[in-house]
């Protein structure tokens, strides 16, 4: 093991890790307004890369496909919200979980109606060879993947604090009851979290997709990636959920490169089983769910 | 249903299911209900870890796969006893159970959808490459039926009496158990945690304890299943069935475990029926993932319109 090889699996992974920071901040403002575990988060995610290989394909500009998919995927998961979940307000836990993942299969079902089976190439956002970092190599899209992650950072961290329908946002996630006496429109506030929410999952895809490709059973494995970062983080902390994107993807980029490539997909499982392990044997210094 | 009613209804049916091969002609239709048990048995499973432990695991598909693998590698490829190697993979499929359960039941039960998806695909992953032992994705043939002495379980009529039977042997204890001590616990547990926290109820342990009986029953299912077709491979223990068994507790409406046994008849008739439809309608490429969006419309709308289940169409009695 060369200094170059890990300095290679440190990259890949933060690249990997950005992703699963952006759809893990999804999880973390969905739940923190509605209390709901969007189970088909991981379908906005598929739903922006597939949108960003048909208007690319088309020959729009990527900056103005970038745009056009988030918004519009956005927008669907404001209307899956209003439409689907809101009803469900008082439907026990169990119902709603159960929505979301019909939710995500028809979801999913329709996007392979609408776009096949074939993974979809997207040209990268700005053509170019690779380049060395610290003696690894890097593509060019990565840049973009981190810094379209950033950029959300920054925005959202702005929008909560500097803003007024911000503070309403977190006023409701601190204590909804107390947030409507305040008169706050705490049903509006839920349609808004969902569809921040879709958005930062649909700009995940968007961003990712010309190094993976697009294809319409994408979402289940980064839904439940970005779910494990989320619960890494806590599952309240928007800061905690993007170190644990950062976190998983370097270690499942690392236990690739050092154990196995094929069973890549599983580091997920054991990092999730093993920090619940963690906090029930009392061994972790945050807690990362509410002990029920 | 109380205890004496059901008495009534088991031994009903068990008539109905010792006659039933006599009666029907059709080897067709005999599979079709040999299927409808077989799925029935985990769709058991699932109603009570939803029903009683109040969780969804996406997972059940893969304790399937690990009763129907553990006992036709025992059997196909060292020689063990049938009836051995079913046992074993029902206890491998509850010790995995323990190993996934224990650490989220302590915790969340949001987690535990999320943390069973993530096991089935895992386990999906290592019968696909762990070709050695599973067969990899070409599968495992020639696995032995079951025997009794002489007697081989090898034509569908003696599987269709050793998988209803089996169903109802399970549906007597879990029906057993919902009335006793524990399943009063369980109710309580699901009606209020904290409540029943506060009267002495180690709720994380119940449903833990849950969470293995019903995997221990699919791995039973799983294990029958091996047997009864000889031939097992991944494909059909992936996410898709782990959907189409919450797609058959969700139609039975949860915690009624006859209401199980109907989703599971409904969805193996509809996707029966889908089969032969769906590809005069559409390209032969992914009739089941269209079978899966189907499902997904019909999860939602189940819960948007008929929390309750097909049995919630039934007019209300009180």
């Amino acid at each position: 093991m060369t200094a170059e090889q890990i300095a290679q699996y440190l990259i890949s992974g933060a690249v990997v890790g950005g992703i699963y920071a952006l759809i893990a901040l999804g999880f973390v403002i969905a739940f923190g307004i509605t209390r709901i575990v969007n189970f088909a988060q991981g379908e906005f995610v598929m739903l922006g890369a597939l949108a960003m290989a048909t208007l690319s394909a088309r020959g729009v500009r990527a900056p103005v496909a970038f745009a056009c998919s988030v918004v519009s995927v956005a927008a669907f998961g404001a209307l899956l919200y209003r439409g689907a979940l809101q009803p469900l307000t008082r439907a026990p836990a169990l119902a709603v979980l159960i929505l979301t993942i019909g939710a995500s299969i028809t979801i999913r079902g329709v996007a392979l109606i609408l776009w096949g089976t074939d993974p979809l190439a997207v040209p990268a956002f700005a053509a170019g060879p690779p380049v060395l970092v610290a003696g690894a190599v890097m593509v060019r899209q990565g840049f973009w993947v981190l810094g379209v992650a950033a950029a959300s950072f920054v925005a959202l961290w702005w929008f909560f604090t500097r803003t007024y329908s911000g503070a309403a946002v977190q006023a409701c996630a601190v204590n909804p009851l107390a947030a409507r006496l305040m008169g706050i429109r705490v049903d509006r506030v839920g349609v808004l979290a969902w569809l921040l929410a879709a958005g930062l999952g649909a700009a995940a895809g968007a961003v990712i997709s010309p190094i993976t490709y697009a294809t319409y059973d994408m979402g289940l494995m980064l839904g439940l990636k970005g779910f494990v970062a989320a619960v890494l983080g806590g599952l309240v902390s928007p800061p905690a959920a993007i170190a644990g994107g950062f976190l998983l993807g370097v270690v499942e980029s690392l236990a690739a490169g050092l154990v196995s490539s094929a069973y890549k997909d599983a580091v997920a499982f054991v990092v999730l089983v093993l920090v619940c392990l963690a906090q029930v044997l009392g061994a972790l210094p945050w807690r990362v769910v509410e002990e029920g | 249903m109380g205890a004496p009613e059901r008495r009534v209804v088991l031994s009903a049916v068990a008539v109905l299911v010792a006659g039933a091969p006599l009666a029907v002609e059709s080897r067709y239709l005999l599979a079709m209900l040999v299927f409808i048990a077989l799925n029935g048995l985990p769709a058991v499973g699932l109603s009570l870890v939803m029903g009683f432990a109040g969780q969804v695991s996406l997972g059940q598909a893969a304790f399937f796969a690990v009763g129907a693998y553990v006992s036709g590698v025992l059997t196909a490829t060292h020689g063990w006893n049938g009836w051995l190697a079913l046992l074993l993979g029902v206890a491998a499929a509850a010790a995995l159970a323990v190993v996934v359960g224990l650490p989220i039941f302590r915790l969340s039960g949001l987690l535990l959808a999320m943390a069973t998806l993530a096991f089935g695909i895992i386990v999906y992953y290592v019968l696909v490459n762990w070709s050695a032992v599973t067969g990899g994705p070409s599968g495992l043939a020639g696995v032995p039926p079951l025997t009794l002495g002489r007697f081989r379980f090898d034509t569908d009529a003696r599987m269709f009496w050793l998988a209803w039977g089996s169903l109802l042997g399970v549906l007597a204890l879990t029906g057993n158990l919902v009335d006793s001590r524990i399943g009063r616990a369980l109710r309580a547990v699901h009606g209020n945690e904290a409540a029943a926290a506060a009267v002495g109820i180690d709720t994380a342990r119940l449903k833990l304890g849950v969470f293995v009986l019903a995997a221990a029953i699919t791995a039973l299912a799983g294990g029958l299943y091996a047997h009864y077709l000889t031939f097992i491979n991944p494909s059909p223990f992936g996410f898709g069935y782990s959907v189409e068994l919450l797609v058959m507790v969700v139609l039975g409406g949860a915690a009624s475990l006859w209401g199980a046994v109907l989703g599971a008849a409904t969805v193996v008739l509809l996707v029966e029926a889908l089969r032969a439809v769906l590809p005069l309608l559409t390209a032969a490429h992914g009739a089941a993932e269209y079978e899966i969006a189907l499902f997904g419309l019909l999860l939602m709308a189940f819960m948007l319109f008929r929390p309750s289940g097909l049995a919630g169409l039934a007019p209300r009695a009180s």
